[in-house]
């Protein structure tokens, strides 16, 4: 137990070395969820002053939606492209024939995840209130609960990505910026997912995050905390969780057989 | 007692042909064998067999008692490897990444496993320098002492020297003698310098085309070949010269 700690460990001081040395790094985990929040802050405030009333709460979801995205937006690309850093410095050799086991890999990047997360987040969060006097924190407790659901989708689709990797090789690297961009439509982020087309709106609801906006929206609007919207969110978090860990599994094992590990990054 | 002990080890990637064909070897501790052979031979996925990186088509593989089919993080633990074709995060510098893999190899007082063999590999002024700003010799040095800081009972090293000045190689190849000497450890060191197997390795595997067509010391090589050195017998066996008796 003792030394799989230190391995975990291991790979964490590697990532917090890399960020200790790079400051276009450090900027990056900062600017997008900066550029986000302003662009529909600043987007939120203007229709809030030539409408009314009415549309100030409706920024306030904007601003909720935005920086809630961002936290699964940020998990996901903390675990996909601290695996790609590995691949890019042509280390990722030396690391799989380290004892660090697969999930102590996993383990290692998810909680450089969280830092990397809370690093670009909370400025932002900051940010938001400064600008526009909007406190993500008043939605109380359940703030948690959102995070958590959110980061661990982050994680399950980051973990999906890197055994398309495994699978195709750097090629798929755009993957990582690219997929949880493409649940957004479906995630209700900005929207209530009535608003979706009634084909598209089961696959809507078998994504973990739609619930924890449509939760998000019951309590800006209605005060309302929805356990059953926290339920589901988390039941479909373990199922997809569990269905990403057997995929990268399988894909780890078939990259072993095909010899992929020696030759990831052409 | 062997260190490594692989047989009938045989590997094939998709539908190709065969990259590595039934090898049987031994590698006993305490000693130092070549995997020799052409581009494409089979000596890289041999290695990568050997540390896990690949599932053989067929055969096993055992490294210090551990079947690596079932058990190879407790032989990785005590293995290592270094090929020029593997970096160090080049950002880090050498003491980060030495500290990277002091910790995942679970080394013990790792600090001062850190200045032993900053000391022994003359490290001491590169220590806190970016690995990406050393020039290839250091960073030979650098990735020696990754493959060293956990103190593995077998060494897999992948052309230790290529691209090495002919002083900073002479170098290495003292402190790898070194190193076998003092630690008793099993060395398999693939390279394509022949002046290098001849003055580290007491036995030699000859790879073609996924095969080993022959073995056996340097000095047992050249004479079978009647030849003068381990270039030309290199040479031969690439060529398809092979002498009339083979040994069993």
């Amino acid at each position: 137990m003792r030394c799989s700690a230190r391995r975990i460990w291991g790979l964490l001081y590697r990532h917090i070395s890399l960020y200790r040395r790079s400051w276009p790094r450090l900027i990056e985990l900062v600017y997008w969820p900066v550029l986000q929040m302003c662009i529909w802050g600043f987007t939120a405030q203007f229709i809030s002053s030539r409408i009314g009333s009415p549309l100030v709460m409706a920024g306030g979801l904007l601003l909720a939606g935005v920086l809630l995205w961002e936290v699964a937006l940020r998990s996901q690309m903390g675990v996909a492209v601290s695996f790609l850093e590995e691949l890019w410095s042509r280390n990722l050799g030396h690391v799989f024939v380290s004892p660090l086991r697969p999930a102590e890999m996993v383990a290692g990047l998810i909680i450089v995840s969280m830092l990397r997360m809370l690093a670009g987040v909370l400025p932002a969060i900051g940010l938001a209130y400064l600008l526009y006097a909007f406190n993500l924190f008043t939605l109380g407790p359940v703030l948690v609960l959102f995070f958590a659901n959110l980061m661990v989708m982050g994680w399950w689709v980051a973990l999906g990505v890197v055994s398309l990797i495994l699978r195709h090789g750097a090629g798929a690297e755009t993957l990582a910026w690219a997929v949880l961009f493409g649940l957004t439509p479906l995630s209700a982020v900005f929207y209530p997912v009535t608003v979706l087309p009634a084909a598209i709106r089961p696959l809507a609801l078998a994504l973990p995050s739609t619930h924890v906006f449509e939760g998000m929206r019951a309590i800006v609007v209605h005060g309302e905390l929805l356990w059953s919207e926290m339920g589901w969110s988390a039941c479909l978090n373990v199922a997809w969780m569990a269905a990403a860990i057997v995929l990268f599994a399988r894909q780890f094992q078939a990259a072993r057989v095909r010899g992929a590990l020696l030759s990831i990054g052409e | 007692m062997d260190a490594i002990v692989a047989s009938g080890l045989t590997k094939r990637y998709g539908r190709g042909p065969l990259a590595v064909d039934g090898l049987d070897f031994r590698l006993p501790e305490g000693t130092t064998v070549g995997l020799l052979g052409g581009n494409g031979a089979g000596k890289t996925t041999t290695l990568a067999l050997l540390l896990g990186l690949l599932v053989p088509t067929a055969g096993r593989i055992n490294v210090l008692g551990h079947d690596m089919a079932e058990d190879r993080f407790a032989a990785l633990q005590r293995m290592n490897f270094s090929s020029p074709y593997v970096a160090l995060p080049q950002r880090l510098t050498v003491a980060e990444n030495l500290r990277v893999y002091g910790h995942l190899y679970c080394v013990p007082r790792l600090q001062q496993r850190i200045a032993a063999l900053a000391a022994e590999l003359e490290l001491d002024p590169l220590l806190d320098r970016p690995v990406g700003e050393l020039s290839a010799g250091q960073k030979t040095r650098a990735a020696l002492a990754k493959a060293l800081i956990n103190r593995p009972d077998v060494l897999l090293l992948d052309e230790p020297t290529a691209s090495l000045d002919p002083d900073t190689a002479d170098w290495v190849r003292g402190w790898l003698e070194h190193y076998r000497a003092e630690s008793g450890a099993a060395i398999l060191l693939a390279s394509h310098n022949m002046d290098e197997v001849e003055r580290l390795c007491s036995d030699v595997l000859m790879l073609k085309q996924g095969r080993i067509v022959d073995r056996g010391s340097p000095e047992a090589l050249i004479a079978r070949y009647g030849r003068e050195d381990m270039e030309q017998v290199f040479l031969d066996i690439a060529r398809g010269r092979m002498p009339a008796r083979l040994p069993a």
